[in-house]
């Protein structure tokens, strides 16, 4: 494995072009993507060992991971089809599960992605860590390989652990649970990042908090929708509220 | 076990409607992104969204039970890790590491 070219741009440009662009774009995108993407080993090993667990066929898993490529739905789905739910059904909860995707598309950057085959992998790809990575303070510069390059190595570490966590699920024991606290703790990481880019506007995720509670006590069928919904309008109003004083950004 | 082509079916239908989800919106909004609230919108809602899905992996948390303690202490472990050394991969795997344990011993039912 070749070393990461970090002084190539520093490099005078003599005939034969240097490494070109999408090498070291490569690289970039997996130091971006190594501390989310990692996380996503025990999560796919917890997940693909569900799978067998539940009676479904170990490729299967792999399948579910490349194909819908959204992990909170996918436990989900799993119970469901274990059931052989009707497929309505299933349609219906994945559109409510996963609704709050419309939401991204106001902040996730497709603009800065290029290529129609570019932008069709980028929205297809557009995983909660995705999109967490790609908004947060740190990516506003990144180039468009780098974005699809990320995608692409988060996209992979999910479909390869959830396989492989569907072949060795059978030699986890019993006894051993609690694998599926890596979703809660890979949130929970996203969560603090994302603050701590706010730059003290706690009042953002006090109202994020709040609109879970009320949308868990109001809406427990459909927490997470309702929750996205509520935030929203909670944000809106703010918005309204604070656009009539002077702002001091 | 269920019959295969249900289960290919079951996933093709869900990848469906979750990619509809996740691009056909662009069309639709992204004339909304110069305004001024498209941009409020975006700085604040990646922070919120991701609180909403913490709170949401622990929406159906035990509390009046002690197994409860497992994924409290776990999560306690998590932001802990984080604050201190702001490296994803040791908190995601110190939490998980944590939960896993306690859960598999102490509060194990």
């Amino acid at each position: 494995m070749e070393t990461s070219p970090v002084a190539t741009e520093d490099r005078p440009r003599c005939s034969p072009a240097p490494p070109p662009a999408p090498h070291s774009d490569a690289h970039a995108a997996l130091r971006d993507s190594a501390g989310v993407g990692l996380a996503f080993l025990p999560l796919g090993l917890a997940y693909g060992a569900l799978v067998t667990q539940s009676g479904l066929e170990w490729w299967w898993a792999g399948l579910s991971a490349a194909l819908v490529f959204g992990g909170s739905f996918e436990f989900l789905l799993i119970g469901m089809v274990a059931a052989s739910a009707p497929l309505a059904s299933i349609a219906v909860s994945a559109l409510l599960v996963n609704v709050r995707h419309v939401f991204y598309t106001l902040s996730f950057p497709l603009h800065r992605v290029g290529g129609r085959l570019g932008k069709t992998y980028s929205t297809y790809a557009l995983c909660d860590e995705a999109y967490a990575l790609t908004t947060g303070e740190r990516a506003s510069a990144w180039s468009s390989r780098r974005i699809l390059w990320l995608q692409f190595f988060l996209h992979l570490y999910w479909a390869a652990s959830a396989t492989v966590g569907a072949l060795l699920g059978s030699f986890i024991p019993d006894r051993v649970t609690g694998l599926d606290f890596a979703l809660t703790a890979l949130f929970t990481v996203l969560a603090l990042d994302a603050v701590r880019d706010l730059r003290g506007h706690l009042a953002t995720p006090v109202l994020a908090v709040l609109s879970a509670l009320f949308a868990r006590l109001l809406f427990p069928g459909q927490m997470l929708p309702a929750a996205f919904a509520l935030f929203t309008a909670a944000l809106l109003g703010r918005r309204l509220a604070t656009s009539r004083t002077p702002r001091h950004a | 076990m269920p019959d295969t082509r249900y289960a290919i079916a079951a996933v093709l239908v869900s990848a469906a409607v979750t990619w509809a989800l996740r691009a056909l919106p662009f069309a639709a909004l992204t004339p909304l992104r110069e305004s001024g609230t498209a941009r409020y919108l975006s700085a604040h809602m990646p922070a919120g969204v991701m609180v909403i899905l913490v709170v949401y992996c622990l929406h159906d948390l035990p509390v009046t039970e002690a197994r409860a303690t497992a994924p409290l202490v776990a999560l306690a472990v998590t932001v802990g890790l984080h604050l201190w050394r702001r490296t994803a991969l040791l908190s995601i795997l110190g939490g998980t590491a944590t939960h896993v344990i306690l859960a598999s011993t102490v509060f194990a039912h």
